[in-house]
């Protein structure tokens, strides 16, 4: 029942789209382990950590544009989700390094014997289990989405109010998280894993499965989002996006179909953030600073909102652009994020996919010059 | 022998030290109210401790004064035998009473009282170029120069420094200028010094500032509850010392009940509990005014978001960018003040308010006219266009100034502080109140008197009947837009005196601006400033509770639980529209 449902949405983009990150899933691990160092087709070790990590924030990013392109909600917060699933993550990895931690106390991780902590609090009960992290991997920022969508959704906290709302709770987030005695690391977050599912984190094989699990997991969130919006659901949700209360008028119950693509998108998130931190080796609180949440949103803008593949496209390119600019030339970097921002509003309200589907087929002349894109929709608000 | 190996390295230090806080020894046991003490200290650095020291002996020494004849053997007892004696010698010469005593345990405190080895005399040297310059202890005038070799410097230990102090402080109660009549009897009130009581009863009798007296009287009680006077006097002192109701009263009346018996220590109690209820009290006084501070501080932050915010609908994620402007700008001004113009230093925030006013408002307007008009209708984008703008603002100043904390100095009328019970306001705080109250009070000025108020009013509450009447509504949006960022701008010029000015200023108030706006309501100004000064008090009570990180989270967590009660904020425009 669940895979007709899921194969629904499938049309020839999101075809190859699939092949294309399966086939990114398959070759850029084999690529490392297969061929020696020396070949010219050799992906680095670092290569494969780099791409993998760029595969969660596409798997973030098409959260993101669940909520953002299909239903109108802006959320300034997904960065709290994909932090909570990171968290749920670095817990159990922390656990798993039982005695080999510097104080190899078997039962609290190092920070917390450092902070002459006796026993392990009540919410670590559990994550030493895998099934159970995995489960709060998901369940954690679905029950923090369902708490803050549940209530600004029933009271209509709407657009630029919700926005505001949503990054206040991710600025809490971070202030708490920065707490030594909420006993989750503190400043230093959560780091030094050993291994996972009993295989070393650092193995080179290793790396190439949590690669290719991104892989599928970032295709997996595809099909299953892209069932959602070409579904009836689906056009309901576009419809609140563009007209929310005449979805209402219509007799809609508005807030549930907000809360449950919030939730679903939350826990997207979040296994996006459990990816990550095995990948990276370290999560801590700047996770939730504000500004990554408003970046996941540029990622998304920069490829196309509302089309799930743009968000995709986008999270590469701006990441990759952020790792050759932070390394060539770290001052520019600003400058070049705070432009796209402004760029991108201005002049490509559609993305790059919004720019790639406008040029061939509707109109014969080549690509429209940037003003004019940017004229049309404020006259037409005007 | 430990004990004087010790000692002869402590003088050295003492020089230095000394001369930074002599004769005030309380100031790190004083951790409490540092800013207090800081303002006495400039208080005396201003007179010149010397100074006074040479004044009040030029004071007392017109009186008789009968033990002037043993006084330079008393002062050479000072040079000879054991810590002990010298100690005694130091009694000795307070109990003299004559001020010019004070002069060479100002000396003795410094390390400057020296011992010539020939004729064990004692001298207070000074260095004069490369020769040492003995000078004679009473008369303070020069006598010999002599080579290093050929003197000993009269050592002293923390024993000894406690009791030159106690000393020095009963002998300067006396002295012409009230403020350091004050900090003498302080200084005795401290050391409870039972031989100065004396001294304290002839201070009274001349004393006439009332402030003074009443702190005479405390220092006379405090020193009174030592000695093993009756029963009754101490109950009266008990109740002057709980009259003055501080913390140090506090600790005296402690240790009174932990000494004492019987009535005594009952009412050592009852002071203590009375005080511990007057300190409760001042402490909530405390936390409302700090509340206020920061309400204040979140006003100006506010006022300028809330206007475009209400007038456009739209947030501008850079306005704490504009902020920041304003505060560089200050940085700017006061350099080149410092470099062309020293004199105008107690000018340049009135000198920086127009400019940072006009620098933040013309980058406002270059803003909206190049962005935001452009992106009229959807708010989301607009969020994202000037959180872009935010970000290449900051990467430019921290271009041009560079990314660690520029300097902005205080104007004389901003520093300092004065005290209102044990409540300590600092000029700064206080001015910044005064200062958001005024741009609070303008702008409802411009908002209900101008034309440009009134056409702003009814662009916020119907855009389109607005422009249906002919009002120019993108005209209004580019000057407000220009108006609320340099409401920010001159919001900048404050904040650079109590905040640091660096590029990611802006930052941290952007999100507490908004959380006022969003919680007082739009369109009406009164919300934002009810929104602020709510929001500061209850974080300032929350703070001792939970903590200051805690209590923000539970302050964002309150306001989103609001925001369920009421979407628009306490001072919501009423309306027919869906959507507002």
């Amino acid at each position: 029942m669940i895979a007709p449902f899921l194969l629904r949405g499938l049309d020839r983009r999101a075809c190859v789209f699939l092949v294309v990150i399966l086939a990114l899933g398959t070759f850029v691990p084999l690529l490392n382990l297969a061929l020696p160092p020396a070949s010219p087709f050799h992906v680095s070790t670092y290569g494969v950590a780099l791409v993998g990590k760029y595969l969660c924030y596409a798997l973030l990013a098409l959260s993101v544009d669940l909520v953002w392109g299909y239903c109108g909600i802006l959320s300034l917060g997904h960065g709290a989700f994909f932090a909570l699933g990171g968290y749920a993550m670095g817990m159990h990895l922390m656990r798993q390094i039982g005695t080999r931690g510097v104080y190899g106390n078997p039962e609290l991780p190092d920070f917390m014997v450092f902070l002459n902590w006796q026993e392990l609090p009540w919410y670590w009960y559990g994550f030493d289990q895998f099934w159970f992290a995995a489960l709060m991997v998901v369940l954690v920022p679905g029950i923090l989405a369902f708490l803050v969508g549940w209530f600004a959704f029933r009271s209509r906290v709407t657009g630029v109010y919700l926005s505001i709302i949503t990054q206040a709770v991710t600025f809490a987030l971070m202030l708490a998280f920065f707490r030594n005695d909420m006993g989750f690391g503190g400043n230093n977050g959560m780091t030094d894993f050993k291994d996972i599912l009993g295989f070393n984190v650092q193995a080179q094989g290793t790396r190439a499965a949590l690669f290719f699990a991104s892989a599928v997991a970032l295709a997996l969130g595809f099909l299953v989002a892209s069932a959602i919006v070409n579904s009836r659901f689906g056009k309901v949700l576009i419809g609140v996006r563009d007209a929310e209360s005449r979805a209402r008028f219509l007799g809609y119950r508005v807030e549930y179909y907000k809360l449950f693509v919030f939730v679903l998108s939350a826990g997207m998130a979040g296994v996006a953030g459990a990816l990550y931190v095995p990948q990276v080796g370290i999560i801590n609180p700047s996770e939730f600073a504000p500004a990554n949440s408003i970046e996941i949103v540029i990622w998304v803008a920069v490829g196309g909102r509302g089309t799930l593949v743009g968000a995709v496209i986008g999270a590469f390119l701006v990441n990759y652009a952020k790792t050759y600019l932070t390394g060539a030339l770290p001052e520019i970097w600003l400058f070049a994020l705070g432009g796209l921002f402004i760029a991108v509003t201005l002049f490509l309200p559609k993305g790059i996919v919004g720019l790639v589907a406008a040029m061939p087929l509707r109109r014969p002349k080549p690509a429209p010059p940037p003003e004019a894109v940017a004229v049309t929709p404020a006259q037409a608000a005007e | 022998m430990t004990t004087f190996s010790n000692s002869s390295v402590i003088p050295a230090k003492a020089g230095i030290q000394g001369r930074r806080s002599s004769g005030y020894p309380w100031m790190p046991a004083f951790a409490g109210m540092t800013l207090q003490v800081v303002h006495w200290c400039r208080a005396i650095r201003r007179i010149g401790i010397a100074h006074a020291l040479i004044a009040v002996s030029a004071f007392i020494s017109l009186a008789p004064a009968a033990h002037a004849a043993d006084l330079p053997s008393l002062i050479n007892a000072l040079g000879q035998g054991s810590f002990a004696d010298r100690e005694k010698a130091i009694e000795a010469l307070a109990a003299t009473g004559d001020g010019r005593v004070a002069l060479v345990l100002q000396a003795l405190g410094d390390g400057d009282l020296y011992a010539r080895k020939s004729d064990d005399a004692v001298f207070i040297v000074r260095k004069q170029g490369a020769d040492l310059t003995l000078f004679d202890p009473v008369s303070n005038a020069e006598v010999a120069t002599a080579a290093a070799g050929e003197i000993d410097r009269v050592k002293v230990n923390n024993r000894l420094r406690r009791a030159i102090e106690a000393a020095l402080g009963s002998l300067t109660l006396m002295g012409p200028d009230p403020r350091v009549r004050r900090d003498a009897a302080e200084a005795v009130f401290k050391s409870r010094d039972p031989t100065a009581i004396a001294a304290l009863d002839q201070a009274l009798a001349a004393e006439t500032d009332e402030s003074v007296k009443a702190v005479l009287h405390q220092a006379r009680a405090a020193a009174l509850l030592g000695t093993d006077a009756s029963e009754g006097d101490k109950l009266a002192a008990i109740a002057v010392i709980a009259g003055r109701g501080d913390r140090d009263a506090l600790q005296l009346l402690q240790a009174v009940h932990d000494a004492s018996a019987g009535p005594v220590q009952e009412a050592a109690l009852v002071g203590v509990r009375s005080i511990e209820r007057n300190l409760a009290l001042w402490e909530a006084g405390q936390n409302v005014w700090y509340g206020l501070s920061l309400g204040s501080v979140l006003l100006l932050a506010a006022i300028g978001l809330a206007i475009t915010f209400g007038v456009m609908g739209v947030i501008n994620m850079a306005h704490g960018e504009m902020v920041m402007l304003g505060a560089y700008t200050t940085y700017v001004v006061q350099d080149v003040i410092r470099t062309s113009a020293p004199g105008l230093f107690d000018y340049s925030l009135a000198i920086a308010l127009p400019l940072a006013f006009l620098v933040a408002g013309g980058v406002g307007l270059l803003i909206e006219r190049g962005i935001i008009r452009w992106l009229y209708g959807r708010p989301l984008e607009t969020l994202l266009a000037t959180w872009g703008l935010s970000l290449v603002l900051q990467q430019a100043v921290r271009s041009i100034f560079g990314p660690s904390n520029r300097e902005v100095g205080a104007p004389s009328w901003m520093s300092g502080a004065f005290e209102v019970g044990s409540l300590t306001v600092t000029y700064s705080r206080m001015w910044i109140i005064v200062f958001a109250l005024i741009v609070f009070a303008l702008l409802t000025l411009l908002l209900r008197k101008t034309g440009f108020g009134l056409h702003m009013r009814a662009v916020t509450q119907n855009r389109a009947m607005a422009g249906a009447m002919g009002i120019r509504t993108p005209w209004i949006n580019a000057l407000t837009f220009a108006l609320g960022s340099g409401i920010a701008g001159i919001a900048g010029v404050a904040l650079s005196q109590i905040d640091n000015v660096s590029p990611n200023l802006g930052q941290g108030y952007i999100i507490d601006s908004f959380m006022v706006v969003v919680f007082g309501g739009v369109g009406n100004l009164w919300g934002t400033l009810v929104g602020a000064a709510t929001l500061g008090i209850v974080n300032k009570f929350l703070e001792p509770y939970a903590g200051a990180v805690l209590g923000k989270i539970l302050v964002l967590v309150f306001i989103i639980l609001f925001i369920q009660k009421r979407p628009r904020g306490l001072f919501a425009l009423k309306g027919r529209a869906v959507e507002a």
